[in-house]
């Protein structure tokens, strides 16, 4: 085993935390995911990405705690997006698309000004790609409360949620608030993408958001195994993932290691390309019946 | 302003704008934001890779970008298509910090890939630029009426035997060659600003086809002329210029077309041919 796990793998701090925090973002972001796949919202799920990045890069600017920035990046961003409230959904990428394009700028000056003002080297390749190495014991408190919030607002609209996302007309029909649920999502997507950005950076916030996601529902129909089968995916990915890149500083003479971020999206990407494959497969396409309003 | 070491910043932002406009038209019109956000992303990665192994940048965000679009139109054909195009974005985003994480490149350099970088254009980068950009709008010019048929109205398109599929892999490619000419000076993350804030203004002044192409045009040009000008005079990132102005070209647009619905009478609007594309 001693090729497959470098000597002190199991002894490195940085690695229960890195481990523990990458399942915690993992299970969080697979289980919000689920849903924003079949929303159709992928788009807006990387978006607060970057948009609470454009707020964390400010907080780093005026010396606030990042948490915040990106937090109340992710939330205020949620709410700009739900509030232009296109419904088709191709007005709604684009309106999407024009919040994010204004954040980004707005990062832009940031990092600028906070390089310029206090010579913050590397802030802009940290904040983008993070690293799930460096993660201090205060973030991870924070990460948990969090992450408790957000799933806890998942399972109190878990159902209206469930019956709007596949058909907004039934939903309302019901007499479910598809404005209020729409809304209670965003919020809690808005908190799972911060807090993701946070830990682990924009990349794999987005990686983790949908990949697992997108692969579960491509196994199953039922949305209580997509969900299961999400976060196995998500936390196998983010464990090996982990590993490989602990390893992979002795591939080389000059230990670069390689990154993180790099291996736990590949293997998300070998995992979606291996439900191409037929056998894989349940049934025809589980993800297209749900496409119900487009 | 105006110096000499200036001209090819104007030249080239000049060219730069004119293909986002027009190809940000269909962009919008095909409701295609986010492969445009993930294409120069790809891009990105691509520069990335090739000063790790020593070839030309322009080459790199060549390759990248075509790569992302046909990586997209491939497996876009089976699964979700927002889902296939965020898998591919982190995918290039990821080889992009590989690729960063193995070289010893400076920041700044980074910074300027994703965030756009004006100055310091050499002469003998206008060339390639300007020739991308012909085949651009050549193929534009080309797909123009097989390209709006599929996006309006795509049984009719079906109907008269066009691909759908084939026209959305094509737009995807030209995505990427504009893609490709462009991330060097506006950066990475806000080519797509430049495409779609611009196209979308456009596109609620009027409804006919070629006015809005060249309206979206002339947003694109006033937009990137108005980001060098204040970014040279404050210093600032042209970056974010970009981003807050084609957000501001956006709004304008909309208030106006909200402001056009109330002024109208019912009468009116209920004689008024449907809109060839509503949002």
């Amino acid at each position: 085993m001693r090729w497959l796990f470098e000597p002190g793998f199991f002894s490195s701090h940085p690695v229960h935390v890195a481990i523990v925090v990458g399942s915690i973002v993992a299970v969080v972001s697979a289980v919000v995911g689920v849903f924003t796949v079949m929303r159709g919202q992928s788009f807006a799920g990387h978006s607060l990405a970057d948009v609470s990045t454009a707020g964390g890069s400010g907080a780093v600017l005026f010396n606030v705690n990042p948490l915040f920035g990106f937090v109340a990046g992710g939330v205020v961003g949620a709410g700009a997006m739900e509030l232009v409230g296109v419904r088709r959904a191709r007005g709604r990428d684009l309106a999407t698309g024009i919040v994010l394009g204004a954040s980004i700028g707005l990062a832009a000056l940031f990092l600028y000004l906070s390089a310029t003002h206090s010579s913050t080297t590397g802030a802009s390749q940290q904040i983008l790609f993070g690293s799930i190495f460096e993660i201090d014991g205060s973030t991870v408190a924070i990460v948990v409360v969090l992450s408790v919030i957000c799933l806890g607002i998942m399972a109190a609209v878990q159902r209206p949620l469930l019956l709007s996302s596949v058909s907004m007309d039934m939903a309302a029909a019901r007499g479910v608030p598809v404005r209020f649920v729409g809304l209670a999502y965003m919020l809690a997507l808005a908190l799972a993408v911060g807090l993701s950005s946070l830990a682990i950076g924009a990349i794999l916030s987005t990686a983790l958001l949908i990949g697992p996601a997108a692969v579960a529902l491509r196994l199953t129909r039922r949305i209580g195994w997509a969900i299961v089968a999400a976060c196995l995916t998500g936390i196998g990915a983010t464990t090996v993932g982990v590993l490989l890149a602990y390893d992979s500083y002795d591939w080389n003479s000059r230990h670069a290691a390689w990154p993180v971020s790099f291996f736990i999206v590949i293997i998300i990407f070998l995992a979606y390309l291996a439900t191409e494959v037929p056998l894989v497969r349940a049934g025809s396409d589980p993800v297209r019946p749900l496409e119900v309003d487009q | 302003m105006f110096a000499s070491f200036m001209i090819n910043a104007w030249i080239v932002a000049t060219i730069v704008a004119v293909i986002a406009g027009v190809v940000g038209f269909f962009v919008v019109l095909r409701g295609s934001a986010f492969p445009a956000h993930a294409i120069p992303n790809g891009a990105f990665a691509g520069a990335a890779g090739a000063s790790l192994i020593g070839v030309n940048t322009l080459i790199g965000l060549g390759v990248f970008s075509v790569l992302s679009a046909l990586g997209i139109g491939a497996l876009g054909r089976r699964g979700r298509h927002d889902v296939v195009t965020a898998l591919a974005l982190v995918v290039m985003l990821a080889l992009g910090a590989f690729f960063l994480s193995q070289t010893t490149e400076y920041e700044p350099e980074i910074f300027s890939l994703l965030f756009g970088e004006v100055l310091g254009i050499a002469s003998n980068e206008i060339l390639p630029v300007a020739g991308l950009g012909v085949v651009c709008i050549g193929a534009v010019a080309l797909l123009y009426r097989p390209l709006i048929l599929t996006s309006v109205v795509p049984d009719i398109a079906e109907a008269k035997g066009v691909r759908s599929q084939r026209m959305e892999m094509a737009f995807l490619v030209v995505v990427a060659l504009a893609t490709a000419m462009t991330v060097p000076v506006v950066g990475a993350l806000l080519i797509f600003s430049l495409m779609i804030g611009p196209a979308a203004a456009a596109r609620s002044f009027t409804n006919r086809p070629p006015v809005a192409i060249l309206l979206s045009v002339a947003i694109a040009l006033a937009t990137v002329w108005a980001a060098i000008a204040i970014s040279f005079v404050t210093d600032w990132p042209i970056g974010f210029f970009v981003g807050t102005l084609s957000a501001f070209a956006y709004a304008v647009g909309r208030a106006w077309a909200a402001w056009r619905r109330t002024k109208a009478p019912r009468s009116i609007r209920a004689d008024a041919p449907e809109p060839l594309f509503a949002f």
